[in-house]
């Protein structure tokens, strides 16, 4: 290790990918029929659809020199699992997340109400959160307007 | 700013052991990784070098370069090997993605002749990995 390595401190970001799948209808009541139609095409559909979603969660933090880790994985995992995964695996956004009563359940605000579950934990700082909705579409949020 | 990204792969095996724990601590916090005869991965590593490209040549630096670099300094090192007991630059520590990650971009940096090292990311797994940035001035490292 050069002397300029032991003076500049890294900056190490862990990410963990997660799966989960649900359903979703967007549809908003202050829209007409044909307006919802018109800005949300079929995925107004009225019977709704769904997704295999992946959420990547990135922390960040000193790195713990008696494990060589940011955060414990377990805990992570067991994080994410009780306030992520047992919330929207196998749900219908709309009619059983409450956060999802009066909001359309987009994968944008589904990216920004997972990073308010999970800026919580208290082992280590979130800096992000990507959700891919599918292969081809994804969104990411670390806070702030 | 333009930032290059080259990919390469390689296979090593680790264990997580703390000498300073008890069994049971080992166990307790490395849980399988702790194996006695250790395990292995096929890692996955981008390397993102930032820089303006020269305008004679139109690149941030030369691809061959640092396909040299990578092949001399990080799969030499440590592909096929086993990464507690035969890469002198982990001695000593968990070799935990981080630590790895880190460890790279200890090598990398000193090493990019033409733009500078941005971010070292490692996968272990498809699903997990580590991005390691150099310090940015407001302490968190750019994205």
């Amino acid at each position: 290790m050069t002397a300029a390595n032991s003076v500049k401190p890294l900056h190490i970001v862990l990410t963990k990918r997660y799966r989960f799948a649900a359903s979703h209808r967007l549809h908003n009541p202050a829209f007409s029929e044909d307006e919802n139609w018109r800005v949300y095409g079929k995925c107004n559909n009225p019977y709704g659809h769904g997704h295999n979603y992946t959420v990547e969660v990135s922390v960040s933090g000193p790195v713990d020199p008696g494990t060589g880790m940011v955060t414990h994985l377990g805990e992570l995992d067991g994080f994410v699992e009780r306030e992520v995964l047992e919330v929207f695996d196998h749900r219908n956004l709309n009619e059983e997340v409450p956060a999802f009563r009066g909001r359309v359940p987009t994968t944008e605000n589904l990216c920004i109400e997972i990073y308010n579950r999970l800026r919580a934990f208290p082992s280590a700082h979130v800096e992000r959160i990507r959700v891919e909705e599918t292969g081809l579409n994804s969104f990411e949020y670390a806070g702030g307007a | 700013m333009v930032y290059l990204t080259r990919k390469i792969e390689f296979s090593a095996s680790h264990l997580y052991h703390n000498p300073a724990f008890s069994a049971e601590e080992n166990r307790r916090i490395f849980g399988k990784c702790n194996n006695p005869h250790g395990h292995g991965h096929n890692y996955v590593l981008e390397v993102t070098v930032a820089g303006e490209p020269d305008p004679a040549t139109g690149m941030v630096l030369d691809l061959k370069e640092l396909k040299d670099v990578l092949q001399r300094e990080i799969i030499e090192r440590m592909d096929h090997r086993f990464l507690n007991y035969e890469v002198p630059e982990l001695a000593g520590q968990i070799p935990t993605c981080e630590n790895i990650a880190t460890a790279i971009w200890k090598l990398l940096e000193p090493r990019i002749m033409k733009g500078s090292l941005h971010r070292v990311r490692l996968y272990e797994t498809p699903d997990l990995f580590v991005d390691c940035y150099g310090q940015s001035p407001n302490g968190r490292g750019a994205r």
